[in-house]
C-alpha cells in the first residue's frame, strides 16, 4: 500500500513545484529567525529573494553539526518555546548533545513520513509492531512508535534490550514486525537459537532496521536467520529522526520523503554538487519543519541518488545504502561515536594528550569497542590496584560520556603506531 | 634502609621482561631482587638495582613507563619465623603494607623489600626493631 499516493507518485515537475514553494518559505523563515544563518547568507551576499526554486538551493550556505552545538540548546529554533511540544537530543562531540525541538505540526509530519516508511516496508494496519529501538532522547523509539499508531497497526513499545523478554513477547503477542538495529536483529536470532525457538514458528515477517550502517551480506544473513524481509530505514535527528527515507519491498534504495526533506549530493571536498547519479555526501534541507528547520545540513553520510521511477510505483527519489562517512564518526551498536569524544574523556583523566587506539570489532552480531590507552608516566603507578582503578575510571567515563561500553586495555608507551607523528586513532575491523 | 625501587609497566606479551633485562644488563646495572605483579593483561615489574637513577634514565629513554618508588630494605636473619616476626611488628605498630617481597643474601641473612603506605612511619618503626630483626637483639 502507498500511504500518500498523490505525493509519493507525483511527477518530477509536480514535486519540484511543491519543493520550490516550501524551500522559499523556509529560507525566509530561517533568515528572519536565526541570526547565525542570516550572517552566513549575508556574508556571501545571498538574500531570501534570491531563492526562487529548488534550482537555487546550491546558492545557500551549509549547516554543520557544529552550528547546532554553537547555538546550544535552543538557538536554532524558529518558534518560541511555547510552540515546542517535544525535545529530542543526540550525543555530541564535546559532551554537549545536539538538541532538536518539534512543534505539534512537526510531530504530525514526522508520524506521516514514518507511516509512509512502514507502508513502503509492507506493514499494514493488521500488523503488530515491536519497537525495540530505545525510547527516550534518542529519536528511534518514539519515531517508529507514533508512525505505527498513525498507520493503525498495533505497537509494542518495549524499547531496547531485555532480549529474552523481546523473544517471549514475539511468541506471546504474535509480533509480525520488528524494528531495531540490524546488529540487534542478528543478536535476537542468536538468542532465539539458544532458547531453541525456530524463527519460522513465529509470526515475524518484516524487520525495519536502521540507526547504523549494514551491508547486503548482513541483510541476507538476517533474512535467512529470522525468515523475514529486512528493510533499511534511514534518518537522523537533525533532520527529523527515523523515516527520512525507507526502502520499499523491492529493496532497491530508500525512498526519501522529499516533499519534506530536500536531498542533494555534494563533493565533500569541493562542496560542489556532483553530477546526477554520482556518489558523494548527502545534504538535507528540511522544507516544512517549524521547530528547527535546517538548510543544507551536511549529514556526512556518503551515498548517491536515484531519480528513476521505482517498480513499486513511487517516484520519490531513492538513496542507496550509505557507503561510509566523510568524517571519522563511528556507529557502535547504533550509537554515534566520535574519536574526539574519547580524546576529551582521556584528557580529563590524564590532563595531558593521551595516546590511544580505538578498535571496533564484530563479535558474533554485536559491535565491540576496544580502547587501548598507553600508560604514560602521568598514569603510571606501581601499584596494581591503582592501575586497575585507572582502567575502571576510564571505562566508566567512556560509558557515561558516550553511552556505549568499551573494553579498556592499558598498553605500554609507543606501542600504538604513529604515522608521520600523528597516531592512527581508529581501526574498524567490522565487515559491513 | 630507605632506597629507590624501579618499577616498569609491562604488557603481558612474550619478550617484554627479556627486553628490560637485556637493557639493564647491557648498561651494567645489577639486579639484586625483582618481582612481577601481574593481572591478565599487564604487569608491573619491580626491581631493586645497584643504580636506580641510571636504570630509570635508560628505561625512560627506551620509552618504558617507569618510575621510582621509595621502599624499605629490612635486614633479617635467614631462619624460620623471620617473616612472621617482621609482620608481627608491623601489625602491632599499625603499619599497612602495599606489597612486600624478599631475597636471601646467604645462609644467614635475608632482606625484605617493603612498600608501606606510610614510608616514614614504617621507617621509624623498623629502626626501632632493627636489632631484633637481625637476630642481634635479646
Amino acid at each position: 500500500m502507498i500511504w500518500n499516493e498523490k505525493i509519493e507518485c507525483a511527477s518530477r515537475d509536480e514535486m519540484a513545484a511543491i519543493q520550490s514553494i516550501r524551500l522559499e518559505r523556509t529560507v525566509r523563515r530561517i533568515y528572519h529567525n536565526i541570526p547565525s544563518y542570516r550572517a552566513k547568507m549575508q556574508e556571501i551576499g545571498i538574500m531570501p529573494g534570491d531563492i526562487k526554486s529548488v534550482e537555487d538551493i546550491s546558492k545557500l550556505p551549509f549547516t554543520n553539526k557544529s552550528d547546532l552545538r554553537d547555538n546550544y540548546p535552543f538557538g536554532m529554533f524558529t518558534v518560541p518555546m511555547s510552540e515546542i511540544v517535544r525535545l529530542h537530543a543526540s550525543s555530541g562531540t564535546t559532551g554537549k548533545p545536539t538538541v532538536v525541538g518539534y512543534t505539534r505540526n512537526d510531530l504530525q509530519m514526522w508520524s506521516e513520513v514514518v507511516t509512509r516508511a512502514l507502508c513502503m516496508a509492507g506493514v499494514h494496519k493488521n500488523d503488530i509492531v515491536q519497537v525495540a529501538y530505545g525510547y527516550g532522547l534518542f529519536t528511534g523509539g518514539l519515531g517508529l512508535h507514533y508512525g505505527t499508531e498513525n498507520l493503525g497497526a498495533t505497537v509494542i513499545p518495549i524499547s531496547g534490550g531485555n532480549t529474552k523478554k523481546q523473544i517471549q513477547l514475539m511468541q506471546d503477542f504474535g509480533t509480525s514486525v520488528i524494528a531495531c538495529t540490524p546488529s540487534y536483529a542478528l543478536y535476537l536470532a542468536e538468542v532465539m537459537k539458544e532458547m531453541g525457538i525456530a524463527p519460522g514458528s513465529l509470526k515475524l515477517r518484516i524487520g525495519i532496521f536502521g540507526a547504523e550502517p549494514w551491508t547486503e551480506n548482513m541483510r541476507r544473513e538476517i533474512e535467512a536467520k529470522l525468515k523475514i524481509k529486512a528493510i533499511d530505514i534511514y534518518g537522523l535527528s537533525e533532520v527529523v529522526g527515523p523515516g527520512v527515507s525507507c526502502e520499499c519491498s523491492h529493496q532497491t534504495g530508500m525512498h526519501i520523503s522529499e516533499d519534506h526533506f530536500l536531498p542533494e549530493i555534494i563533493n565533500p571536498e569541493t562542496l560542489e554538487p556532483v553530477k546526477n547519479g554520482e556518489t558523494g555526501e548527502l545534504v538535507f534541507s528540511t522544507i516544512t519543519k517549524e521547530g528547527i528547520p535546517i538548510l543544507r545540513y551536511r549529514t556526512r553520510d556518503l551515498t548517491r541518488l536515484i531519480y528513476d521511477k521505482c517498480d513499486c510505483g513511487r517516484t520519490l527519489v531513492r538513496m542507496e545504502k550509505c557507503k561510509g562517512r566523510s568524517d571519522d564518526m563511528l556507529i557502535i551498536r547504533g550509537v554515534n561515536v566520535f574519536p574526539s569524544q574519547i580524546e576529551s574523556v582521556l584528557l580529563e583523566i590524564s590532563e595531558t594528550e593521551p595516546h590511544y587506539l580505538l578498535m571496533v570489532e564484530r563479535d558474533g552480531s554485536l559491535d565491540v569497542l576496544k580502547l587501548m590507552v598507553e600508560v604514560q608516566e602521568q598514569f603510571f603507578s606501581d601499584e596494581i590496584r591503582e592501575l586497575e582503578a585507572l582502567r575502571k575510571k576510564i571505562t566508566n567515563a567512556i560509558q557515561s560520556t558516550l553511552g556505549v561500553s568499551a573494553e579498556v586495555r592499558l598498553v605500554e608507551p609507543k606501542t600504538i603506531e604513529r604515522t608521520a607523528g600523528k597516531a592512527k586513532r581508529v581501526i574498524d575491523n567490522r565487515k559491513y | 634502609m630507605k632506597i629507590k625501587q624501579v618499577s616498569v609497566f609491562l604488557e603481558n606479551k612474550s619478550g617484554r621482561l627479556r627486553e628490560v633485562a637485556q637493557i639493564l644488563g647491557d648498561a651494567g646495572i645489577n639486579i639484586s631482587a625483582f618481582t612481577v605483579a601481574d593481572t591478565s593483561e599487564f604487569g608491573v615489574l619491580r626491581l631493586v638495582v645497584d643504580n636506580p637513577e641510571e636504570a630509570f634514565r635508560i628505561l625512560k629513554e627506551r620509552h618504558f613507563s617507569v618510575r621510582t618508588t621509595d621502599v624499605l630494605l629490612v635486614n633479617s636473619s635467614n631462619k624460620p619465623g623471620a617473616l612472621s616476626q617482621l609482620l608481627n611488628i608491623l601489625s602491632e605498630e599499625g603499619i599497612f603494607i602495599e606489597y612486600l617481597y624478599a631475597f636471601t643474601m646467604n645462609d644467614d641473612n635475608a632482606v625484605f623489600v617493603v612498600r608501606p603506605t606510610n614510608v616514614e612511619k614504617c621507617h621509624t618503626v623498623l629502626e626501632k626493631y632493627k636489632d631484633d630483626l637481625n637476630g642481634k637483639g635479646k
